[in-house]
């Protein structure tokens, strides 16, 4: 498989949160807003990509019965870098990732992509497949964190978009939509959208 | 803060799945059937206790006097991990019907965020030891609680005429979307 096919790839055709089902938790959980969801989809796309190029560097090294707990050692230390230059340089994002950031470590799609590619592929590669499928993720959560903050707030970034005679011709922001249900809502209208254009889902 | 409130907050107020999206995945993976998510629910409310447990004294007692806070993320989810496999061959050695119920379960329950939610939220909530214990029993029930209910209504599901597009993840989406819309009816209780 060619470097560009492996970057595009996860990105919309085989999309780690819409056809995979990965790594709903923090797909729902940060995206209140777009800031926190912007900033969230980075790190996790740094992290995937760098613990995939380090795995990818020692797999021939790594013993087949200890390989999860290795591979747990790796995410942890990404996990525990992006955390603190986080808490160093974007304190305010930090608060409002609150847990999120540390449970990065348990997120399916790190572990996946570290256990279904970086193993057995060269550094080149895994860097791709890291860098795709972290964009993949982002994608997703921007479109949430986009949709939640505009519909549920008229604002992007923290910036008023939805001007104010629309609110005095009577438009009301959907509340609903900053809570949890609004968050499981979207989603799963997301996943039926990219269902139906893609034709491709999970065999029952 | 009393423990009673802590309880009715973990479990209720603030569910794990519904509420602070923790989980979700064994929560739209395992709940199929009502029998394997309470045997889902059990274990994971098992290890939860506990783990929310030496969690708690690791921090206290070895991180806090180090001075090695930052550590956190990977000291606990290396314990998680180990404490998992340490319970399931104490069960398999002990009781042989219980090891049959949660036997499959427990090894997910590793990568099961909720747990390791309960670990971080009790350090940023500076819970004291009994807090902890009762945050982390809760939590597990409130888990519980969610699975099941979502079980219950996936095996009517399974009878409805869903759209081809619509099955499997998307509606179990919106089925928890609705239970989430019903569970905002607690808030506030307290």
């Amino acid at each position: 498989m060619s470097n560009k096919k492996i970057l595009l790839e996860p990105i919309i055709k085989n999309n780690p949160i819409t056809i995979q089902v990965l790594g709903i938790c923090s797909a729902l959980a940060v995206t209140s807003q777009l800031k926190p969801s912007i900033v969230m989809g980075i790190s996790v796309t740094v992290i995937i990509m760098f613990s995939n190029i380090i795995v990818s560097m020692i797999r021939k090294w790594i013993p087949k019965n200890i390989r999860i707990i290795v591979e747990m050692t790796v995410i942890a230390t990404m996990v525990i870098l992006v955390d603190q230059f986080l808490r160093a340089f974007m304190f305010d994002v930090s608060k409002q990732l609150s847990v999120f950031v540390g449970l990065i470590i348990t997120n399916c799609i790190v572990l996946g992509r570290l256990e279904g590619f970086a193993l057995h592929n060269k550094v080149m590669p895994s860097l791709f497949d890291g860098l795709g499928n972290g964009f993949g993720y982002a994608l997703i959560l921007i479109i949430i964190g986009g949709m939640r903050e505009l519909f549920g707030s008229g604002k992007l970034l923290g910036m008023q978009i939805i001007p104010q005679w629309l609110y005095d011709a009577g438009y009301v922001d959907n509340g609903l939509l900053m809570l949890a249900p609004g968050a499981f809502f979207l989603l799963g209208l997301l996943v039926w959208l990219q269902r139906s254009i893609t034709k491709q889902y999970e065999e029952e | 803060m009393t423990l009673f409130t802590i309880f009715i907050g973990a479990a209720i107020i603030n569910n794990y799945v519904l509420v602070q999206f923790l989980g979700i995945c064994p929560f739209v993976g395992v709940s199929k059937k009502i029998e394997s998510s309470l045997s889902m629910g059990m274990a994971t409310t098992f290890v939860m206790t506990l783990a929310a447990t030496v969690t708690w004294l690791i921090y206290h007692f070895i991180l806090t006097p180090l001075n090695l806070q930052f550590l956190q993320i990977v000291s606990f989810i290396l314990v998680i991990a180990s404490l998992v496999q340490l319970v399931e061959m104490f069960i398999k050695k002990v009781s042989k019907p219980l090891y049959d119920t949660l036997g499959i379960f427990l090894p997910l329950i590793t990568t099961n965020c909720a747990i390791m939610g309960v670990a971080l939220f009790l350090v940023m909530k500076e819970y004291t030891f009994i807090e902890s214990i009762v945050f982390g029993f809760s939590a597990g029930v409130g888990f519980t609680l969610a699975i099941v209910l979502m079980a219950g209504i996936r095996e009517e599901l399974e009878l409805a005429d869903v759209p081809e597009h619509f099955r499997g993840a998307p509606i179990t989406m919106i089925v928890a979307g609705c239970l989430a819309l019903a569970f905002m009816g607690f808030a506030g209780m307290i």
